[in-house]
């Protein structure tokens, strides 16, 4: 148990560390891709997302299977709370396609609108 | 105390106060755990509804206020810092994720004084987050007058150039996706103020709103600021009834350019959605606090040394914790990195 406990106390502060110095990448990650570190270079933004939003997985797999200690626990625990939340997967993509497409579609509206107020006063002659 | 940590994981189980009748424990775990377990999945779903929320809304406006331009103050300090707060209140957080680990690493080992330590340096950590976020809300309510329903904070959707007072183009122009706040002017102090000052002082007051708002905009970059002294439409910028000033700009770009425009306020939905998702986030810290001082009280007064079943509860509250970690990982990301 006496080595158990040191052992568990060398993987939290090795994760601590990892969390900490992923966290300081993903702030200048940020950063740069808004031009703050190289002056004037907006760094491609699907390219520095993607690797904000992988980090930050690795960040929560950190924080669920060392701190919450997932990784020790029987694997129908895991495959319990873990699966449902591939759920989520889907729904993102299916949320954010539906933003996407509202936005499109108030052009069109825009548009139909304009349409209408200049057809309603023939109407009304 | 240190005594009977070797028992074997089973032996503990069986002494638990039989919560799981049926002679084996599912998953291997005490009732309590496994609970939490699917309450923090519960959870889970709840925050990912609400951030899922933000992204559909954000992606269906053409312009979103940037979050390193929105974000940018720091206390004490003056000028421009993107995001160095916000970074700072997420390693206050993870230092707290680290504290409760090594408690609940205390617990298993049965050393009370280790987890009353620990768990007092993570209720710490708790209330020095707490304190970060209110500042932040102060700051963006009181100083950059952001509220439910108003967002001052807009980006240009094209390239232009400022008016200046005379109502001619001025040496200041931006491009397209660049962010600017709206200011707002305080009228109803204004009068106050006035009504305290006699008439030859009039002149005095309107110079110290003037001081006060190039501080303001000082502190953000550099937009030129001076004193209106009314609601109405002036050469270089509309200020509505709230005070709130539109900033008048000629479209140097696109299909509207030559069009002189002014400033709108930026997608309504951004301080609802903000207060919304960081206040249930703060309010879940909150209330971990709040679950952390009990169940410290019940450590100190040697509680769950009774139960042997290697301080279990402390393990609990140290995974509702780490999840609160958890969900203010993704709150960064969203609001604060993308």
């Amino acid at each position: 148990m006496g080595h158990d406990y040191t052992g568990a106390k060398k993987i939290a502060l090795k994760t601590i560390i990892i969390l900490a110095v992923v966290t300081v990448v993903e702030v200048l990650i940020a950063l740069t891709g808004k031009g703050y570190i190289v002056e004037g270079y907006h760094a491609p933004k699907l390219l520095m997302n993607s690797l904000m939003i992988s980090m930050s997985i690795y960040k929560a797999y950190l924080i669920v299977f060392e701190f919450m200690h997932m990784k020790y626990e029987a694997k129908g625990l895991m495959m319990s709370v873990l699966l449902p939340v591939c759920l989520l997967i889907w729904a993102v993509i299916a949320f954010l396609y539906e933003g996407n497409a509202w936005k499109n579609n108030r052009r069109v509206v825009h548009d139909r609108d304009k349409i209408e107020l200049t057809h309603t006063p023939a109407k009304t002659e | 105390m240190a005594t009977d940590t070797l028992d074997q994981k089973h032996t503990e189980l069986s002494t638990d106060n039989g919560s799981w009748e049926g002679g084996e424990y599912p998953f291997k775990v005490g009732y309590g755990k496994l609970m939490i377990w699917y309450f923090l999945l519960s959870d889970a779903f709840t925050f990912a509804g609400f951030l899922i929320a933000y992204g559909t809304l954000r992606f269906s406006t053409p312009t979103w206020p940037v979050p390193d331009y929105v974000f940018r103050l720091f206390p004490f300090l003056d000028g421009s810092h993107p995001l160095l707060f916000v970074t700072f209140m997420t390693f206050v957080l993870l230092f707290s994720s680290f504290t409760m680990i090594r408690a609940v690493q205390e617990g298993h080992r049965e050393n009370r004084r280790g987890i009353v330590i620990w768990m007092f340096l993570t209720i710490l950590g708790g209330l020095g987050f707490l304190g970060c976020q209110a500042w932040e809300w102060t700051t963006l309510i009181g100083k950059e007058h952001m509220s439910l329903t108003t967002n001052p904070f807009g980006a240009h959707t094209e390239a232009g150039i400022y008016l200046g007072p005379d109502g001619k183009q001025s040496e200041e122009s931006f491009e397209a996706h660049t962010s600017y706040i709206i200011h707002k002017m305080d009228f109803s102090a204004d009068h106050e103020a006035a009504g305290h000052a006699t008439e030859g002082e009039h002149a005095g007051t309107g110079h110290a709103t003037e001081g006060e708002h190039k501080e303001e905009a000082g502190a953000e970059g550099g937009h030129g600021g001076h004193a209106y002294a009314a609601p109405g439409d002036y050469p270089d910028a509309k200020v509505d009834e709230r005070g709130y000033i539109h900033r008048k700009y000629i479209v140097a770009s696109g299909e509207n350019a030559g069009k002189v425009m002014s400033e709108n306020f930026g997608p309504k939905a951004f301080g609802a959605l903000f207060f919304f998702i960081t206040g249930f986030h703060g309010f879940h810290v909150f209330s971990g606090v709040l679950f952390l001082l009990t169940i410290l009280v019940n450590v100190m007064g040697g509680v769950y040394v009774a139960r042997r079943n290697r301080n279990e509860m402390v393990e609990k509250i140290g995974l509702y914790w780490h999840f609160v970690d958890l969900v203010w990982v993704f709150v960064f990301l969203v609001f604060y990195l993308l």
